[in-house]
């Protein structure tokens, strides 16, 4: 099976705006807000959010800790400009850092966490105030492979990008005219300096692209993706990676006690009545 | 003889039956206005299509004692109608329905026979399946009615065939999925090819209304199609808008396709009864 991930970038841009067209303003909304970290993600969440919604209609959230790069913050200034979005930016290092020094030992896990949750807090508040509803940027990759903070990076109110594979992510971006120098560098969380995607990972993003895309989407059982070429070891990290993320990917579960009870047989989609 | 033909792949408000009734009302007096005869809306047109526990809320009875049926039977003294609901029967069996009105009357109901419990489908759970497949006479000839995944299989529309249905009209709520580097969704490639197959096949008109708009995260991608009885496409509605498209199709293009193109003269209904016969039970 050959499959290059190439997508038709004008048919999922079409589906994509009229999605967050259509599921922000039924929801009684017409703004969005956004965390830009000037990747290749949230700008393209972004640049899709300002053509669904008109660019002055979407709030960029610029909010770096003190060892964030000073590429990120100039890259999310670069699409701010592009796009002519408002922005704000607030940085997030006097929010955490009185957590953080409590523990002088605390791992970069942890430190990392703090930092998403922490911007996922601000997004939120500025929610509220801007009447704008949290756009996510989480794609299909990092959801599988459970790579994301829950409740920090993973908050959103909907997620445009969630069935894009990172590499269809990046075909996108180029028809979005999202700029070269964000195309070009490495994914990073940029929790701590040096951080890659890739490096954290352990793989290349076009690698696992083409294994989840014969797991998931094509249904192969682990041992027809040893036989189709994929090293075994790999894929057993990968199947467990799934495995062990799915509470990510869910609700908490309620514990059952009454003849119906939310998230078994209670039934309603989020568009309910609208 | 010719129909004037109106598919109206509509977004609908998930639950809100008033709501989308009132659509149904204005897009007839609409369509009447310009002097159409018939108006196909698609699946569950009245209800919205991911309904789950909405399903026992949004039902209807397809008669003149009901509320939004006896508006509905109103507007089709103007234009006939074919229209999606939740058919609740005196048992209290909820189906996915289409109807047809015409002058007043309730021409034919069809209950969804195929419900899809699989993937991202889960119709079975909250639906019971209709059991039967028929033809049924209107002014304009005999037609046959089928809804989504009825004719993902191809025993409905043969039956329909030989029970005498020269025009099939065919209603969904297909949520767009498939992404494979061209410029068309996977669903919305199949649905076209299986249905130009079907006009092709049986020498029929096929008009087929998908709905439009987006219930959470699934798109429905609208484009209604209609193909004449050599399989050509007449007219496509645009993809993932609401639209009304209207077209004027011939029905005297069944004479000319069949004399020239004898399938339904040819099909041998008695070979196919006795090899099921022999399939089924051996005989």
């Amino acid at each position: 099976m050959v499959n290059d991930f190439s997508i038709d970038t004008g048919l999922v841009r079409k589906i994509l705006t009229a999605f967050i067209h259509s599921e922000i303003t039924r929801a009684g909304f017409s703004r969005a807000v956004l965390n830009l970290s000037g990747g290749i993600d949230s700008a393209v969440s972004f640049a899709l959010a300002a053509e669904a919604l008109g660019p002055q209609n979407v709030l960029a959230l610029r909010l770096p800790y003190k060892t964030s790069s000073a590429d990120s913050l100039e890259h999310a200034r670069l699409l701010i400009d592009h796009f002519g979005c408002p922005s704000m930016t607030i940085p997030i290092t006097g929010m955490v850092d009185p957590l953080i020094e409590r523990e002088p030992s605390m791992s970069d896990m942890r430190k990392g966490n703090i930092m998403a949750r922490a911007r996922m807090i601000v997004a939120y508040d500025q929610s509220e105030a801007f009447k704008g509803l949290v756009i996510g940027t989480g794609n299909k990759t990092e959801i599988l492979l459970g790579y994301t903070t829950l409740y920090g990076d993973s908050a959103c109110a909907l997620n445009p990008l969630g069935d894009l594979y990172k590499t269809q992510v990046r075909q996108l971006a180029r028809a979005l005219t999202i700029p070269e120098i964000i195309l070009a560098k490495p994914p990073s969380a940029d929790l701590w300096a040096g951080q890659t995607d890739e490096g954290e990972l352990g793989f290349t993003y076009a690698e696992v692209d083409k294994l989840l895309y014969y797991l998931v989407d094509q249904r192969y059982r682990p041992e027809e993706c040893v036989a189709a070429g994929f090293e075994e070891k790999f894929v057993r990290i990968v199947v467990e990676r799934i495995r062990k993320n799915q509470f990510k990917r869910i609700l908490p579960p309620i514990a059952k006690l009454s003849n119906r009870t939310v998230g078994y047989d209670f039934l309603y989609l989020r568009d309910w009545g609208t | 003889m010719k129909l004037k033909l109106a598919l109206a792949q509509i977004n609908t408000k998930l639950g809100d039956v008033q709501a989308n009734l009132e659509k149904h009302l204005a897009l007839a007096r609409q369509a009447a206005q310009d002097g159409m005869d018939l108006l196909v809306f698609p699946e569950l047109s009245l209800t919205g299509y991911v309904l789950q526990d909405l399903v026992p809320s949004v039902s209807c009875r397809p008669d003149a004692d009901d509320p939004v049926f006896s508006q509905l039977l109103e507007a089709s003294r103007n234009i006939d109608l074919m229209v999606g609901l939740v058919d609740e029967d005196a048992r209290h069996l909820f189906y996915i329905a289409s109807a047809y009105l015409s002058q007043g009357q309730i021409v034919h109901v069809h209950h969804n026979v195929y419900l899809p419990t699989y993937g991202l489908f889960d119709e079975g759970r909250f639906f019971a399946p209709g059991n039967s497949v028929r033809a049924f006479d209107t002014r304009f000839g005999c037609f046959g009615m089928l809804i989504c995944e009825d004719f993902w299989h191809a025993s409905p529309p043969y039956l329909l065939w030989l029970d005498g249905a020269d025009v099939l009209l065919f209603q969904s709520a297909s949520p767009g999925r498939g992404l494979n580097g061209e410029p068309k969704l996977e669903s919305s490639a199949w649905v076209e090819h299986t249905n130009r197959a079907y006009a092709g096949l049986f020498t029929t008109f096929v008009a087929h209304a998908n709905r439009s708009g987006f219930e959470d995260g699934l798109n429905f991608w609208g484009g209604a199609t209609v193909y004449d009885p050599d399989g050509n496409l007449v007219i496509q509605g645009p993809y993932f808008e609401e639209a009304l498209i209207t077209t004027e199709i011939d029905l005297n293009q069944l004479h000319r396709t069949r004399a020239r193109m004898p399938l339904l003269r040819d099909e041998r209904p008695e070979l196919v009864q006795r090899e099921l016969e022999r399939i089924l039970h051996g005989k």
